[in-house]
């Protein structure tokens, strides 16, 4: 399960926000997470749960997904990214490594495979709330 | 003897680790992250156990963001030594350990030729300029007993680690790595591996 390591990143980042911080507990984290990369969203909030801290017993996870877009670097077109455009092996390599997307992805105008992902290509803090010590 | 050796094949859009060491349909094990598969006694990555075949032409921004993730959801065993082998040059890949991997030390590869030496010249300055600290430069595919490369680096008061001999043969055994363990080359290779391991447990100081 894959989605264990990106839960750790979340809750490392989010416990470096929350001391830069001084927030003694943390009541709330969202976590944006695009589309291109497929993250199981039950299995990445499994894998918070799990990995909760001491400071955040009581926290809300929120996960919101962002279609992915693309964006042509040659003709400028600007397209959906759609789950049935790969195949299951291709789905998978993308799922680890959204790079990837690039072997298999092409401009639906010009044909190119120099796009860029302008939107929900992988998982991402967006914030964090929490009660900041007193004093 | 019998080092905990990792091998992370940072050369995403040209990566050839995989055809030295003849990795052929090795799949990425999933645990909590990726553990990297072995390959003859390495823990080894390379974008190649993603995907295989396929040609991904990247830019920079993607090469930063591959480089973040596959850092972030590898799980490497306890090792003595994870060895990042990255493209020529002063590219992002380069710019992005130096970023990430705070505690890299950098080992530089240039064979005889001016034009490498150039390449490698460059590489140096940036390093020296960011105080990175610098194992030292190996001389590859090397044909003259007299050194230019030795040479331009007594210079910058960088190591010349030693010479791997120019090994017509290497090129046969490639893939087959009994054989490759078997060449002139690696003999070279046996040789500095020694050098650099005690440079290493010396400590190299940072410029
Ligand atoms: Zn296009």
């Amino acid at each position: 399960m894959h989605e264990w390591a990106l839960a750790e990143g979340v809750i490392s980042t989010a416990s470096r926000v929350a001391a830069e911080e001084g927030l003694e507990e943390i009541t709330e984290i969202v976590v944006m997470v695009g589309e291109l990369q497929q993250v199981d969203r039950e299995a990445l909030l499994f894998a918070l749960e799990q990995q909760r801290t001491p400071n955040m017993m009581k926290t809300r996870f929120r996960i919101d997904p962002i279609p992915a877009r693309m964006r042509c670097r040659v003709c400028g077109e600007e397209w959906n990214f759609k789950r049935e455009a790969l195949d299951n092996d291709e789905a998978e390599a993308v799922h680890f490594l959204p790079e990837i997307a690039h072997a298999f992805i092409e401009c639906p105008n010009c044909g190119s495979p120099d796009f860029e992902v302008t939107e929900g290509r992988g998982i991402w803090l967006a914030s964090v709330r929490g009660v900041r010590m007193a004093g | 003897m019998g080092r905990r050796v990792g091998l992370l094949d940072l050369d995403l859009t040209s990566p050839s680790t995989h055809l030295i060491l003849g990795v052929d349909g090795l799949q990425p094990i999933e645990d909590k992250g990726i553990i990297p598969p072995r390959v003859h006694g390495l823990s080894y990555i390379s974008i190649v156990l993603f995907s295989p075949e396929e040609l991904i032409p990247l830019r920079g921004v993607d090469i930063s963001n591959a480089i973040i993730e596959l850092l972030a959801i590898t799980r490497w065993e306890d090792l003595d030594y994870l060895i990042v082998d990255m493209p020529p040059g002063i590219g992002d890949e380069v710019l992005d350990i130096i970023r990430l991997m705070g505690r890299s030390f950098f080992l530089l590869v240039s064979t005889p030729s001016p034009l490498a030496l150039e390449t490698v010249g460059k590489l140096l300055f940036l390093l020296l300029e960011l105080k990175a600290p610098i194992l030292g430069v190996v001389e590859n595919m090397a044909t003259k007993p007299t050194s230019e490369v030795k040479r331009r680096l007594e210079e910058l008061e960088v190591a010349y680690l030693g010479a791997i001999g120019y090994d017509p043969e290497l090129d046969d055994a490639l893939g087959h790595v009994d054989r490759v363990m078997r060449t002139r080359f690696m003999e070279d290779v046996g040789k500095l591996a020694g050098e650099v391991e005690s440079r290493l447990h010396k400590g190299v100081h940072r410029q």
